[in-house]
């Protein structure tokens, strides 16, 4: 469904990518692990058209979006939950989803507005707050719930569990779940490696902007190697 | 206490003029982080339209559109020939741009229509008063008082119930993110220029009517008040824009109604003392908005 081909990105000089591929496939939950500064986010942001890409290829659907702009990327059915949530602050819940919502109809929005109060009753509490004053949690919630507003095909976050409280780690993998459950495709950028293999179905291992393991969520667990050289801790 | 009351008023009418102006500047500042010294433009082309079309028999019924259509066409063309291209590119670049359109729409209208000044005949109902108790109340000050009060109404209805409106603030508070909502960038940054325009427009019918002339500079002044209105107001805030214009055009009447007379013609002296006082207090303007890192 998503295949990305031998991706180089670079800030100035300097590599943030060397040469990354991977794919995704329809129905899967795929995590992408690997330590700081690996190149992670810089790899999701390359996928949605934020940052230039300097060679290699994007591809969704069999349609080539390499470098397309960020609104037309979500508009061909790719959402991204970009790091730290990004909610527009000085925005109500509500209308943080509606402008999740702007690529589709007003009766589709209004529809999903109802999903969303329906999946995230959270947020239906805060219908009305300016996202500003939510919570880490709430925010993660709403940052997601925004994301899906766009009917999106391949959903993409990044760390999401990022500042969060255990409890609220719990919650967001659980929503990862939920959102498994519904049948949708799911790319999740995580530190927390352990959790994040247990939940994915396959993951591909990150570090200094290459791709260095990839495999079934159950294989890289057992590869300690991972673990004590790249990874770092989270066993 | 009469003299207060028809101060308050006077200064409210001057006061609302500015805050359109502002509020056009701010609209445009959330998107592009540029303060658009070129904004002044959306008033001296309409202007010289308007005394082109008096000498061809046109009235103020016909005038007034022709000067909002005018001013929302010229802010478009303004983003679309030098805005546009300075995309993303650093604040003093936009400046200097801002600056370069400026100059440039000045020196055409010097080399290709006239140096001299050109007089807008004033509307009949003009000087008109109307007598409430003690009060003197100018009809223009009531004019301008009301259009404003349903303009901003307006604005404000645009931005919080539709979808432009929700589209515009998020570009404004994070424009990336608004991208990758699938906020469309041409078309948000153009809408803000459109509205932008609007507002120039709007209270460019009344600077025209009230100056009664056009000058090749005749953009100076009201994209001066503007932009100091954005400035005391907070820079970033809409609602700081519009208090900042009215507050603008109190602090100039009430001044001038308050200084000796021999020191009357300080007043614009006095009035950017207080901005400097003000700005020493609170350096981010009266509704300064906190620039914080969000974790």
């Amino acid at each position: 469904m998503l295949e990305v081909t031998g991706l180089t990105t670079k800030y100035g000089a300097i590599s943030a990518l060397r040469d990354a591929s991977l794919s995704v496939g329809e129905g899967e939950v795929v995590g992408l692990i690997g330590p700081n500064g690996a190149g992670k986010t810089t790899l999701l942001g390359s996928i949605a058209g934020l940052l230039p890409i300097d060679s290699g290829s994007v591809s969704f659907e069999g349609t080539d979006i390499t470098s397309a702009a960020p609104e037309k990327i979500v508009r061909s059915g790719l959402a991204l939950v970009p790091e730290h949530r990004r909610i527009f602050a000085d925005m109500n819940v509500e209308e943080n989803l509606k402008i999740g919502g702007v690529t589709v109809t007003a009766g589709e929005r209004a529809e999903l507005l109802t999903e969303m109060a329906d999946l995230f009753p959270v947020l239906r509490k805060k219908w009305d707050t300016a996202a500003g004053f939510l919570s880490g949690g709430e925010a993660q919630q709403l940052a997601i719930a925004r994301a899906l507003m766009s009917k999106p095909k391949v959903i993409m976050m990044d760390e999401p569990s990022l500042g969060l409280a255990p409890i609220l780690v719990d919650l967001v993998f659980d929503l990862i779940e939920t959102l498994r459950s519904q049948g949708r495709t799911i790319l999740v950028v995580e530190q927390n490696a352990t959790r994040m293999l247990k939940a994915a179905d396959r993951a591909y291992v990150l570090r200094s902007g290459e791709v260095v393991a990839s495999g079934s969520g159950a294989e890289l667990l057992e590869r300690s190697d991972l673990f004590d050289t790249f990874v770092g801790g989270g066993r | 206490m009469t003299e207060l009351l028809q101060n308050l008023i006077d200064g409210l009418g001057r006061g609302s003029i500015y805050a359109l102006l502002a509020l056009g500047v701010a609209v445009v500042f959330g998107i592009m982080h540029m303060l658009n010294f070129a904004h002044g433009e959306l008033i001296t082309i309409p202007g010289y339209l308007t005394f082109w079309a008096f000498n061809n028999g046109w009235n103020w019924w016909t005038v007034v559109p022709l000067i909002v259509v005018s001013a929302v066409l010229s802010s478009l063309l303004i983003e679309r020939i030098a805005f546009s291209r300075v995309r993303g590119a650093t604040d003093f670049t936009m400046l200097l741009t801002s600056f370069g359109v400026h100059f440039i729409v000045a020196a055409g209208f010097l080399l290709y229509v006239s140096a001299s000044v050109k007089t807008i005949p004033r509307p009949g109902w003009f000087a008109n008063t109307v007598s409430v108790g003690s009060l003197n109340i100018e009809v223009f000050d009531l004019a301008v008082i009301a259009v404003t009060a349903v303009v901003l109404a307006g604005t404000t209805w645009l931005l919080q119930r539709t979808m432009f409106g929700l589209a515009l603030r998020a570009a404004a508070s994070d424009f990336d993110t608004a991208r990758l909502m699938g906020v469309k960038s041409d078309s948000v940054i153009r809408g803000a220029f459109a509205l932008s325009g609007f507002l120039a427009g709007i209270a460019g019918v009344f600077w025209i009517m009230r100056e009664g002339q056009v000058t090749p500079t005749a953009g100076i002044n009201p994209m001066l008040q503007g932009v100091l209105a954005v400035l005391i107001g907070g820079l970033g805030s809409l609602r700081g824009a519009v208090l900042g214009g009215l507050v603008l055009g109190l602090a100039e009447v009430l001044l001038r109604s308050w200084l000796p007379l021999g020191i009357q013609n300080l007043t614009t002296g006095f009035v950017f003392l207080m901005i400097a006082l003000l700005f020493i207090f609170r350096p981010g303007g009266l509704l300064s908005v906190p620039q914080v890192e969000r974790v």
